[in-house]
């Protein structure tokens, strides 16, 4: 067995799809928590839905249509039903203490998961690719999943659009300056409720987004919400809890490394996420990238 | 009063209903064991573990394989085991008491947690892996074959010596400074207290009750799987303290038996145990945030006050 680069490439590449699933997901956490203070953690639960409603949408429309329309309806669904989670409870416990908010948004996975068991069941249930995107691309005398590509250029896609918007655009400004004084914010006349409850529609969107994209590789089955969630958390406190570019940098360590731990030490594979979690919180007890004061949260 | 009432309900339970309903009295005591140790670090040390699982499997596993793979007596497995949870406490406790972010902390005993859940679940020739380990061989004094009767008593004695030492703890003049350092870790500074050292000196003995409460657990169930070291049971124990109120002595108690019995109610009803559970944690959190002993002890305070007492 020769450890030649080509191995590496290769588990470099799924590391990197791996890598940009979990950015999708830790993206709305990070944002939410950024500038809202929350931790989210029916977070799962929205990717859940989105995974869910890519697989009836699929079922409804075959083929390339169905695929297409489960992307961009899947996650508006589920971003209607968090909106409607906003404003009828977070907005409710914003000034509570953390305890109290992570109590609620656990409470919510234990309503969401029920409420897809009601009405999906509890059967596995697996979404198909269409044709064009089913197929393999060599790259480097290597056969690849084309949907990796995919994969990877959504993630990417979502980094850019997200910098742009943070970065370029007044809501931007905005989103950062509520995620650094709040009342300053609310002083100077701008709606902040109704900024939070614009963010949070932008995360559960890229929540449902991530559980349409994830959808054709993976079973679907109620434990997928909580599965992720714990992983995705871990990726954002890596990164530095609230920080984007933290979630991504965070991503894209977690990615690699599961995916050369599998190619070693398969066993164990899922270890190295909460031994890296564990050596990064010692060293930075705030994470790669962020900010001291927001670590107290 | 308490206690008289603790000693017949066994045979009022037999007689009246049947034994699952003893069962679900020893499920109660276990788990409030477990939810009053958690809460020494929650409650009074103000430190979010979301890792506690990991001391309450290794209670029970400790004990467990002590009787399964050797032929070591069945006080000497019981009396080991809180120390091997203690033990884990005090190299976790190490690491996780200086991070001060609550996320973090959170995370870090996560990680930690995990890391022993998936050591039990993936290393087949120490631990059986994924199948656990069924028929623990529990002496015939306590065995749960044809009653739960003795072996209610044997917890009962176990939990009430136990809940007594936490008492003890919580009075203590060391759980008085906990619970200054949880107000004001600043002043608790300043004034000189090494902060490190009480919040580890409290992780570790938080460890070690629940290391007995998973001794219990195995005993009770006389089987062990990793599933006792997940997460999800982290979570539970987080659930059932501020359901029945953190700032309470009693208050993860009266959560444990909440969640015990609402759990067994509830799924003998509906399978969707869930939602239930869902919209009473919602509905705690927007009406009642000090939970439901919080609750209690307010409106006992407020009756006597009105009495004059």
């Amino acid at each position: 067995m020769d450890f030649d680069a080509s191995m590496l490439f290769i588990q470099f590449i799924s590391g990197l799809s791996r890598a940009m699933i979990l950015f999708l997901i830790a993206s709305g956490l990070t944002l939410v928590f950024g500038v809202m203070g929350v931790v989210n953690f029916a977070h799962g639960s929205f990717y859940m839905i989105g995974a869910y409603m890519a697989f009836t949408l699929t079922q409804g429309l075959t083929g390339s249509v169905g695929f297409w329309a489960a992307l961009l309806i899947a996650p508006t669904i589920v971003c209607i039903i968090g909106g409607l989670v906003e404003v009828i409870l977070l907005r409710r416990i914003y000034d509570k203490e953390h305890l109290l908010q992570i109590l609620l948004t656990y409470a919510l996975i234990f309503i969401f998961n029920d409420a897809i068991k009601m009405i999906w069941g509890v059967d596995l249930r697996i979404v198909d690719l269409p044709e064009s995107l089913a197929g393999f691309l060599t790259l480097f005398g290597h056969r690849f999943p084309v949907y990796y590509f995919f994969i990877i250029g959504v993630g990417l896609a979502v980094a850019l659009l997200l910098w742009l918007l943070l970065k370029k655009t007044r809501f931007g400004k905005l989103l950062r300056a509520s995620a650094e004084h709040r009342q300053m914010v609310d002083l100077l006349g701008y709606n902040v409720g109704g900024l939070f409850t614009l963010v949070f529609i932008m995360a559960t969107w890229l929540g449902g987004l991530s559980g349409a994209v994830i959808a054709p590789t993976v079973r679907l089955s109620l434990g997928m919400g909580i599965e992720i969630i714990i992983e995705a958390f871990i990726v954002v406190i890596v990164g530095g809890l609230g920080n984007i570019w933290g979630a991504l940098l965070g991503a894209l360590i977690a990615g690699q490394i599961y995916a050369f731990g599998i190619l070693y030490v398969p066993n164990y594979a899922m270890a190295f996420l909460f031994i890296l979690a564990a050596v990064i919180i010692i060293f930075r007890p705030y994470g790669l990238l962020g900010k001291q004061a927001q670590a107290r949260g | 009063m308490a206690g008289v009432a603790l000693i017949v309900l066994p045979f009022v339970l037999e007689k009246g209903f049947s034994e699952y309903y003893l069962y679900l009295a020893i499920k109660i005591m276990v788990w409030a064991l477990f939810a009053m140790s958690f809460n020494l670090v929650l409650g009074y040390g103000g430190m979010m573990s979301f890792g506690h699982a990991a001391f309450l499997g290794i209670g029970g596993y400790t004990c467990s394989l002590l009787l399964v793979k050797t032929s070591c007596s069945l006080a000497l497995a019981f009396a080991v085991a809180p120390f091997a949870a203690a033990a884990a406490g005090a190299i976790i406790g190490y690491f996780s008491v200086r991070i001060k972010g609550v996320f973090y902390f959170a995370t870090i005993t996560l990680s930690f947690a995990q890391l022993v859940f998936i050591l039990a679940f993936k290393w087949r020739s120490f631990t059986f892996g994924d199948d656990g380990i069924q028929g623990i061989p529990v002496p015939a004094l306590i065995s749960t074959d044809e009653t739960y009767i003795n072996y209610y008593f044997f917890a009962l004695i176990i939990v009430a010596i136990s809940v007594y030492l936490l008492w003890k703890i919580v009075k203590s003049p060391f759980g008085l400074m906990l619970r200054s350092l949880r107000e004001n870790p600043e002043r608790a500074t300043f004034i000189g207290m090494k902060v490190q050292n009480y919040r580890l000196i409290a992780f570790v003995i938080s460890a070690f009750f629940s290391g007995i409460a998973g001794v219990l657990y195995a005993f009770l169930e006389t089987a062990i799987s990793p599933d006792i070291l997940f997460w999800s049971m982290s979570g539970e124990v987080i659930l059932m303290g501020l359901l029945g109120g953190m700032h309470i002595f009693l208050g993860p108690a009266l959560g444990a038996a909440i969640m015990v019995l609402l759990n067994s109610f509830i799924t003998s009803y509906t399978e969707y145990w869930g939602m239930v559970l869902g919209i009473i944690l919602i509905l705690i959190v927007l009406f009642f945030p000090k939970g439901i002993g919080g609750v209690m002890f307010e409106q006992s305070q407020k009756w006597m006050r009105k009495k004059g007492v």
